[in-house]
């Protein structure tokens, strides 16, 4: 399998103050491509600055993060950008669509910038559209539509420019427990597709949808493997439990 | 993303929010508006000023001889001699008498004609006039010193609609009779315009006031050389009278020149002041943006997200800068033009002049190309302020 992700001892420290805040601590794992992994933890565990490195929005305090075998930190704002936009499909909690634009043009915005031609970019929305089910909605505001459509418009968005990876930081951190599903379903299939998925959430319920867990305290890694083990759900001062009461949790 | 889409997105931009794009791009309709009627109002006196001084010729040297101070003086003979003399510079000459009291046609008083004693070159060579009927004034009236006299067309259409020719004038107790009728020369017949006037022989004038001959007309070849054939003549007047203060000599395109100068001058600088409120006007678009870009930060983190360059981000901000004040021109523009055209209304209603208020093709292409440039300049700084917000912070806005 070929290594899409790798971290080597990465870390992001924060000075406030008089303490140093180490957001991520030495974390040096890899992701191959066509797998789906959950990155999960506590509150402040450092589960968005990871996904902040891995979505190039942010680089490391030291150590270094591959991505496709292209060392990151030697990159320039412009190169970044391009990365972003050709590697990365973003997925956020609060679905991120621009309000002003309809349905279809927001999942044109990440092929317009990497200056597709119209035409094309038109077809291709539509397309992807067509896949998360919402063909009949691309005329619409992300306004006229629920949450769970306005999520799908997202997942559209950042399957259109078939990117590498998928990045979904608490996809479900905004929708009930049923539309929960129906996103970790879609995102289920994405995998299925061959898709590689990096999904970030705070509850193991979530976490267990996908094959493999990274769980993080305090900005270490704590556990990195199947779903199937039960210490993957397991955190150090919590009892071996697993939280299915929790299942499509509150917001974070 | 190409330029054409960037235009439609400002466009877009632009019209989601009508009203606050509206009051962003105020002072700059006012400031293109206020620039544009001044201009313009500059460029109808000028013209109006033109006309004025062409009405009356342009070519026309006036010389007032004091004799202050001076035993010597000169005569009509030697104003003759030194146009002689001086072919190449100087053409006509003419001496000019006013007379004061006016002339009487009847029992009427005509207190706004102009009247005067002229010789025969006068009415035709210099001022340009053509006969309508009868004849001008000719040399042997002015030898003789005949009581005739010459009439413009407005005299002739009010007090004698059936023939001038033959009818007589009083002027000073002294019936003089019309010997012809100068054709319509002014836009319009109007008591105390152009065409209002009555001319006698420059000799019968004289004894009429019994004053020295102290004004002549003398028009130059070429207009061009005004200025020289002004200096010859205070020259020439310079050695008679071994001082300057005993004559004047007036050239009329050296007058236009010097109102035209002062014009310009103040057109100038009322335009320049109209023009800081394009500055302000600019400011203005500068601090809205500024507001917009902090409330579009969350829409910049997303943008920035799915990949747009930091050149993208600013180009998409300085575009809707640059297309918010180039409406706001185009619309400064319109009104300029409106408010132009009702100030022409207003001077024709108001002070019974023909002066329009027109500006040029010129200043309203540098009107718009300014208010683009304006937009570009202050859409700057927000721009890049969009342009460089860090993606993490920007997404987690609220
Ligand atoms: N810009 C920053 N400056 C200082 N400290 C930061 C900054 N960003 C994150 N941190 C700190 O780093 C730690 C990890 O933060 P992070 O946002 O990665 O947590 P998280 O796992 O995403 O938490 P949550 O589930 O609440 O979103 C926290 O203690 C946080 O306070
Ligand atoms: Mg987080």
């Amino acid at each position: 399998m070929e290594e899409l992700i790798r971290f080597d001892h990465v870390s992001k420290h924060y000075q406030m103050g008089d303490t140093l805040v180490k957001a991520a601590d030495d974390i040096s794992l890899t992701v191959e491509r066509g797998e789906f992994v959950a990155i999960v933890g506590k509150s402040g565990s450092g589960k968005s600055t990871c996904m902040n490195i891995i979505g190039c929005l942010d680089v490391p305090t030291s150590g270094e993060y591959y991505l496709g075998g292209q060392a990151v930190s030697q990159m320039n704002k412009n190169k970044l950008a391009e990365i972003r936009n050709r590697m990365l499909g973003f997925i956020f909690q609060q679905y991120n669509l621009l309000p002003k634009l309809s349905v279809l043009e927001n999942v044109e915005v990440p092929l317009m910038y990497a200056g597709m031609d119209r035409i094309a970019r038109r077809r291709r929305a539509l397309e992807v559209l067509e896949t998360v089910g919402l063909a009949d909605k691309t005329r619409n505001l992300p306004s006229q539509l629920s949450g769970g459509q306005q999520q799908r418009v997202s997942i559209a968005r950042a399957l259109a420019g078939s990117p590498a990876v998928i990045l979904a930081d608490e996809p479900t951190g905004a929708l009930d427990s049923r539309t929960s599903r129906e996103v970790l379903e879609m995102l289920q299939d994405l995998h299925d597709q061959g898709n590689t998925v990096v999904l970030i959430t705070h509850d193991n319920s979530i976490a267990v949808t996908a094959e493999r867990i990274v769980r993080l305290e305090d900005g270490r890694v704590v556990y990195d493997g199947s779903s199937d083990d039960p210490a993957a759900v397991v955190t150090h001062d919590e009892p071996l439990v697993r939280r299915s009461r929790r299942k499509g949790g509150t917001p974070a | 993303m190409n330029i054409i889409e960037s235009f439609q997105m400002a466009w877009r931009s632009v019209f989601s929010n009508k009203m606050r794009s509206f009051l962003t791009m105020l002072g700059i309709i006012i400031g293109i508006a206020a620039v544009m009627v001044i201009v313009g109002l500059g460029n109808g006196m000028e013209r109006y000023m033109t006309d004025q001084f062409r009405s009356v010729g342009t070519n026309i040297l006036t010389v007032n001889v004091y004799g202050r101070g001076s035993t010597r003086s000169i005569d009509d003979e030697w104003m003759y001699q030194l146009a002689a003399d001086h072919p190449d510079l100087l053409d006509q000459v003419t001496p000019m008498v006013n007379i004061y009291v006016p002339a009487k046609i009847g029992t009427e008083n005509l207190t706004r004609t102009t009247l005067g004693g002229v010789s025969e070159s006068y009415l035709t060579k210099v001022r340009s006039f053509t006969v309508a009927q009868g004849r001008e004034l000719q040399y042997i009236d002015i030898a003789q010193r005949l009581k005739v006299c010459v009439i413009g067309a407005y005299v002739a259409q009010v007090y004698f609609p059936n023939g001038a020719v033959g009818e007589t004038i009083r002027i000073g107790g002294n019936k003089y009779t019309v010997v012809g009728v100068m054709a319509q020369s002014g836009e319009k017949l109007e008591e105390g315009g152009e065409d209002d006037m009555i001319y006698v022989p420059y000799t019968t004038a004289a004894r009429l006031t019994g004053a020295a001959l102290n004004q002549y007309a003398v028009t130059v070849v070429d207009e061009s050389r005004a200025s020289e054939a002004k200096k010859l003549i205070e020259t020439e007047l310079e050695e008679v009278f071994g001082s300057d203060g005993a004559y004047y000599v007036q050239s009329m395109s050296e007058m236009l020149d010097a109102m035209t100068g002062m014009i310009n001058v103040l057109i100038t600088i009322l335009a320049a002041i109209a023009a800081i409120s394009l500055v302000v006007g600019g400011i203005g678009i500068m601090n809205i943006m500024l507001v917009s870009v902090t409330e579009r930060t969350r829409e910049i983190g997303i943008r920035k997200a799915l990949g747009a360059k930091e050149r993208t981000i600013m180009g998409q901000f300085v575009i809707e800068a640059a297309v918010t004040s180039a409406i706001g021109g185009v619309i400064g523009i319109l009104v300029g033009y409106g408010l132009s055209m009702i100030a022409t209304q207003l001077i024709v209603v108001l002070m019974q002049e023909n002066m329009s208020v027109t500006p040029s093709n010129a200043s309203i292409a540098m009107a718009f190309g300014v208010s683009a440039f304006i937009g570009i300049l202050f859409g700057f700084l927000p721009a890049r302020k969009a342009a460089r917000l860090n993606p993490i912070d920007a997404l987690r806005y609220e």
